[in-house]
């Protein structure tokens, strides 16, 4: 019979779909572990947070991802989010992180301690884990280090093909322009970038290595990248990348002002956190002596830590002055810097 | 003048299989030939042959005096002046009919062009169909369509591919009648492949009925129908049976005590011959002395085709007036009026 | 049964009740998969900020020309590729025809932004062909010409390589299936074999070409990750800054919307342009006789085949192979099978998914073929020109609103809570995957469907079996073709699939794309070759039974 025929078919995908969603879905979790949500990339994060593990015996369950794509699940999960912790790899975008209300402001003292206020949200809501300086690297047989001085002076004609920078849509791009904003106004931020933009070698493409191995290759002069890429091409064992990184050389910008434009990569409690106390935990692990020691010596960032030793390498390169603004400004001001970034060209 | 088309000795194979042999046969300009046989026989794999989309193995085929195909020479469809209507019609389904009939008209310009369609439009009597899809007409119409636009560019022969065969039985007799008049009135040289010898009589002047890839016979209709040369030829052609006679004293053909045909002339005396018998060759005669008993009968209409068993086991037919009922079982008066005598040696 | 039941009537004389649920159920599913895509659209509600103003000054003009650009190339460039390999291995005859018949859909194996990566790497500034040039002519930068690979020309190129074999597919079956009557028709009114090609052949495949093309241009505006890594500013790339760049998820959604619109229009444009053509010739199938291309006609056939193969496929699989045997012992660990058989588990339900649903749309608008259920599946299959990030923020918004309704229910019911139950778990992420690619089953099944005449349902009811039954006893078996190819091109599909997957993906889960994703991000691409090369080797399974079932010409006949 026709609707006895139908109704067994209906039953049938019922029982179907009951049984994938209950497969499929999940029912809040028990408290002995933690969830992060990591803007950090695995291979970059993951055998710290082994670690940790390994010492508490707390599980954790990572998830990695884009930091606003992360940013609008916490939004969208609101209270029920099951993440505990939030990784970023840049100072902006803990701002935010702040500002969307989904970070949970914490107390403690040991953190305080380490941990410069500079490199600290003014809310008590992140901390910085990890510095990353922003700098120059030059070809060494085609420019001499005397001619370099500071970032505005990218802008000068004399730069005019020279220079190798990747996209505005990078957030470490968008945070230099943000500091630019903060240190030199709008007027000459905008100046400075319509020049900046008229001495591209070509127009911007692929990542910060891919910036060094453009200059080593003779395609331009002056690239601006992050410094640790360098580093990881000097250990990276893979022979191209290490020729490539022979032929340049490091310049610390703005050492006679302001200093070096840097970065942080952070974390913070989320305001849904079932497991606050755990987080924290996690988050002072990730700025012990072991921990950051580690960020030196594998990743080649600088730690925040003033009592960290730098490793061989890092100290290679020499001490400098950093740009001592705000973390917190650098989120504020970021949606300006794209803005600046568009309208000067700067694809 | 040089007859229009021209096949001589063609034999034609593909894939290790040869479908036709030797094949012979010539069409004046404006006659009609027919390709004729069973299915397998080869027919349409030499219309295929003339048309161009299959190579001669051996022999010739020449057009207007041209030679188009022989065996290592084969001139590509598109430069032979053929025209092709096919079984499904194979009309364009993306262009109306218009572009459809203008389609092999690609050499002259537009004026030219227009008229050219709208004479082939009133030809086949669709004057107001220039504008419809092929797939809003009927049938019938789509094969004028077809036919319109084969005789557009004004081809050396048109060659017809099974046409009646995808239409109503109903449609088929008057079509071809219709089909058959338009190519006279143009005087427009045609064959025809078909396997309903029904469709080759209304249509053509001249029949060539294949057989396993060799002709059979090659005449007029009336002649294979009256005059076939072998047994193959009599059995497809029309229906009849073949029966076993004795040649009498005096000539006359019998079959046991029936005598067939007095008048003699076939054969000698005590010889044994196979003598065809049409419907027609037996008359329903109410006073005959000779009654052969009824084993079928069907009902046509105006006719009755009786089934009737002769002495010697065979089944003739025998087509009387409908009045006539006689049931099945009883006897049937008939009288044997053979107008040709085809008889065969065994 | 009862005897009654048999009694052949029209069948809307049978009992309405279980033909209201199956429409019911049609509109309920068609919506719920909509819902994504409307949650877009939605956004279109909200007030428009100012960073309108800031892109419309800027940057907004170049992303609509250089998306339309973009379109325009990948739609020329893969009509040549797919149309060309398709006649070539459909209708003619020359050496290797069998192999490249089969050979020329391997492009579909390899994801755009891998072939982006092989490419770069190979004909960069730095890479090894411009290096070698000016070590060879002693030649430094500015000295000499070299088309720049990361560019829009670069993009079409590569967007053209892996995605014609949609319209080759297509294409291809089209033309086997034509009626060798029509084309021997135009050979004989004066066409030669070339000119019957352009003037029937064509015009009489268009509805494969458009929707081949359609499907190719459908991803390349969903496409991300080879935009992004070249450097083109178009529409997704435009998305994506504002989400990131400004922070603003509904102006990226807005933007979102309007691609939407736009490719509604086209679609619908292209629809009403063949209206009243009719494209099938309802013929005898003739085996149909190849032309056979000889010597230097052969030789080039040849040629072109192997050129589109080497390009789309050989080049960058040869170059992924060399980089992965380098380096594959730092990235081959316990948790790569982890991560293999996470992909593969993915694929294989998405898949199944994606047909349960396309055959459930498919057969329902074959029942109910009313305006409503149509313009509900055509929203529905939308989502596979959206990208998949998009598609990621449409499940995600109402999942987890829903998810918050329900524990704030129990919780104020029961007093406990639910907590979230469908965001961050795999059914999340396989529904994202549902409306993304629904399009590619439902075409597959579909078009399979319309080769089934109605009488055939019609004689079916009129014995007896229910709707259901009709389905199940009567078109399944006869789809089995096109349901398999539904499967397979889903398979293929969610195996590559990127954006979508980096958003919802649950804890500790990933997937081979994600991994080469995050090891081409962080520019380590020697490392990235392994899990690349592993997300070809899985979908050449796929790709090659798809393949077989081409050459039996089941593919997409019923």
């Amino acid at each position: 019979m026709s609707t006895g025929d139908t109704s067994q078919i209906w039953r049938k995908l019922l029982l179907v779909c009951t049984l994938l969603i209950t497969t499929l879905a999940t029912l809040p979790g028990r408290t002995a572990e933690l969830n992060v949500y990591s803007a950090r990339k695995e291979a970059l994060i993951k055998p710290l947070l082994d670690r940790f593990s390994a010492d508490t015996g707390i599980d954790i369950n990572l998830v990695t991802g884009k930091e606003d794509a992360l940013l609008t699940r916490l939004k969208n999960e609101g209270r029920n989010s099951p993440a505990d912790v939030l990784i970023t790899s840049d100072a902006g975008r803990l701002y935010r992180a702040e500002e969307a209300g989904v970070l949970q402001p914490f107390d403690s003292a040991v953190l305080e301690d380490v941990i410069p206020p500079h490199l600290r949200s003014a809310k008590n809501q992140w901390v910085g884990l990890s510095l990353r300086a922003r700098v120059m690297v030059y070809a060494k047989d085609r420019v001499k280090p005397t001619e370099l001085s500071t970032y505005e002076a990218l802008a000068d004609p004399r730069w005019r093909g020279r220079i190798c920078i990747r996209s505005s849509g990078n957030i470490y791009n968008q945070s230099l322009v943000a500091s630019m904003l903060a240190n030199i106004g709008p007027e000459a931020t905008d100046a400075w970038l319509q020049g900046l933009v008229r001495n591209f070698a070509r127009p911007p493409q692929g990542g910060d290595r891919d910036q060094v191995k453009a200059v080593a290759a003779g395609q331009c002069d002056v690239a601006v990248i992050n410094s640790y890429y360098l580093g990881a091409m000097i250990q990276s064992g893979e022979e191209t990348e290490q020729a490539a990184a022979e032929r340049v050389a490091l310049f610390w910008p703005n050492q006679d002002d302001r200093g070096t434009h840097v970065n942080v990569s952070g974390a913070g409690i989320t305001a849904a956190s079932r497991n606050p106390a755990g987080a924290l935990a996690l988050i002072e692990f990730l700025a012990n002596r072991e921990s950051q020691q580690w960020y030196a010596e594998t990743n080649n960032e600088y730690p925040v830590r003033k009592d960290v030793q730098h490793s061989p390498l890092l100290q290679s390169w020499g001490s400098f002055s950093a740009d001592p603004l705000a973390m917190t400004e650098l989120g504020r001001l970021n949606a300006a810097a794209v803005m600046a970034m568009d309208r000067a060209g700067w694809k | 003048m040089p007859s229009q088309l021209q096949l001589h000795e063609v034999t034609v194979s593909y894939d290790d299989f040869t479908a036709a042999r030797n094949v012979s046969l010539t069409l004046d300009q404006g006659q009609i030939g027919c390709l004729l046989g069973p299915s397998g026989c080869g027919k349409t794999t030499l219309l295929r042959a003339i048309a161009g989309f299959q190579p001669v193995a051996s022999g010739e085929i020449r057009l207007h005096g041209n030679l188009i195909a022989c065996g290592g020479y084969s001139l590509p469809p598109e430069k032979r002046k053929v025209g092709m209507v096919f079984q499904d019609f194979a009309l364009f389904p993306h262009l109306d009919v218009r572009r459809n009939i203008g389609f092999g008209l690609t050499d002259r310009d537009r004026g030219d062009r227009r008229q050219r369609e709208d004479e082939m439009l009133q030809l086949v009597g669709l004057a107001g169909y220039a504008d419809s899809w092929p797939h809003e007409l009927s049938g019938g119409q789509q094969q004028r369509v077809a036919l319109a636009r084969a005789l557009a560019p004004e081809p050396d022969i048109l060659l017809l591919d099974e046409p009646f065969s995808s239409l109503d039985s109903e449609l088929r007799e008057q079509l071809a009648g219709e089909v058959r008049d338009l190519l006279k009135r143009n005087n427009v040289t045609a064959i025809l492949v078909t396997h309903d010898q029904h469709e080759a009589f209304a249509m053509a002047d001249r029949v060539t009925l294949l057989q396993s890839g060799e002709v059979a016979q090659s005449d007029t209709p009336y002649n294979l129908y009256h005059n076939p040369a072998n047994e193959f030829v009599a059995r497809f052609i029309g229906q009849g049976t073949i029966i076993a006679v004795t040649v009498g004293e005096n000539g006359e053909l019998r079959q046991g005590p029936i005598t067939l045909h007095s008048a003699a002339r076939h054969g000698q005396p005590g010889q044994a011959l196979r003598l065809l018998i049409r419907p027609d060759d037996i008359q329903y005669t109410e006073d005959s002395a000779l009654r052969l008993p009824v084993v079928g009968r069907s009902f046509r209409g105006a006719e009755y085709l009786y089934e009737l068993e002769m002495p010697g086991g065979q089944r003739v037919h025998c087509l009387t007036p409908s009045h006539v009922t006689v049931p099945v079982g009883s006897k049937l008066p008939v009288a044997f009026h053979l107008q040709h005598v085809v008889v065969f040696t065994p | 049964m009862e005897i009654g039941s048999t009694v052949p009537d029209s069948v809307s004389s049978r009992p309405r009740r279980p033909v209201r649920s199956w429409r019911a159920a049609l509109v309920l599913v068609a919506g719920v998969i909509a819902v994504p895509v409307l949650v877009i659209i939605a956004s279109l509600a909200l007030p428009f900020s100012g960073v309108w103003q800031h892109l419309l000054e800027t940057v907004l003009a170049d992303y609509v020309i250089n998306s339309l650009l973009l379109m325009a190339g990948v739609g020329i460039g893969t009509s040549l590729l797919g149309v060309s390999g398709a006649w070539l291995t459909g209708m003619c005859e020359f050496p290797g025809r069998r192999f490249f018949g089969w050979a020329l859909l391997l492009p579909m194996a390899m994801p755009a932004y891998i072939i982006a990566y092989t490419y770069t790497g190979l004909l960069d500034f730095t890479g090894p062909v411009q290096t070698a040039l000016r070590t060879g002519f002693d030649l430094s930068h500015g000295d000499y010409w070299f088309p720049e690979i990361r560019s829009l020309g670069g993009a079409i190129c590569m967007l053209s390589l892996v995605l014609y074999p949609y319209v080759y597919l297509l294409v291809r079956v089209a033309f086997v299936e034509q009626s060798t009557a029509v084309l021997e028709a135009s050979r004989s009114l004066g066409r030669g074999p070339w000119q019957t090609l352009f003037s029937v052949a064509l015009p009489m495949a268009r509805p494969a070409i458009a929707a081949g093309v359609s499907l190719a241009l459908m991803e390349t505006l969903a496409d991300y990750g080879t935009v992004d890594y070249f450097g083109v500013s178009v529409f997704t790339t435009g998305i994506f800054r504002t989400w990131y760049g400004f922070g603003e998820l509904t102006t990226a959604a807005q933007l979102a919307s309007f691609l939407l619109i736009f490719v509604f229009i086209v679609l619908a444009l292209e629809r009403s342009s063949r209206r009243r053509m009719r494209f099938h010739q309802g013929s005898l199938r003739k085996h149909p006789s190849r032309i056979v291309l000889r010597g230097w006609r052969g030789a080039s056939a040849l040629l072109v085949s192997l050129a589109m193969l080497f390009a789309g496929f050989l080049l960058p699989a040869g170059q992924l192979l060399l980089w992965a045997a380098r380096n594959w012992r730092g990235t081959v660990d316990p948790a790569f099978f982890h991560i293999v058989q996470n992909s593969f588990l993915l694929a294989s339900l998405a898949s199944a998914c994606c047909l349960l649903v396309a055959v459930f749309l498919a057969y329902g608008k074959r029942l109910f073929p009313g305006k409503l259920e149509e313009s509900l599946v055509r929203l529905a299959s939308i989502g596979y020109a959206v990208p998949g990030i998009v598609i990621a923020v449409g499940v995600l918004i109402p999942f987890a609103w829903l998810d918050n309704r329900i524990d704030a229910f129990a919780r104020d019911t029961f007093g406990i809570s639910t907590g979230l139950l469908l965001s961050g778990t795999l059914a999340a992420l396989v529904f994202a995957y549902v409306v993304r690619f629904l399009s590619v089953s439902l075409q597959a099944v579909e078009s399979g469907l319309t080769r089934i005449k109605p009488s055939v349902d019609e004689s079916a009811r009129s014995l007896g079996l229910s709707a259901g039954r009709v389905l199940q006893r009567v078109h399944l078996p006869i789809l089995r073709g096109s349901l398999l190819t539904a499967l397979l091109l889903v398979f293929v599909d969610v195996l590559k699939e990127l954006p979508a997957t980096l958003i919802l993906r649950p804890f500790n889960f990933n997937t081979l794309a994600v991994r080469t994703y995050e090891l081409a991000s962080d520019e380590r691409l020697a490392d990235a070759a392994t899990p690349a090369l592993a997300i070809v080797l899985i979908g050449l399974l796929p790709v090659i039974l798809l393949t077989r079932s081409i050459s039996r010409g089941g593919g997409a006949r019923a």
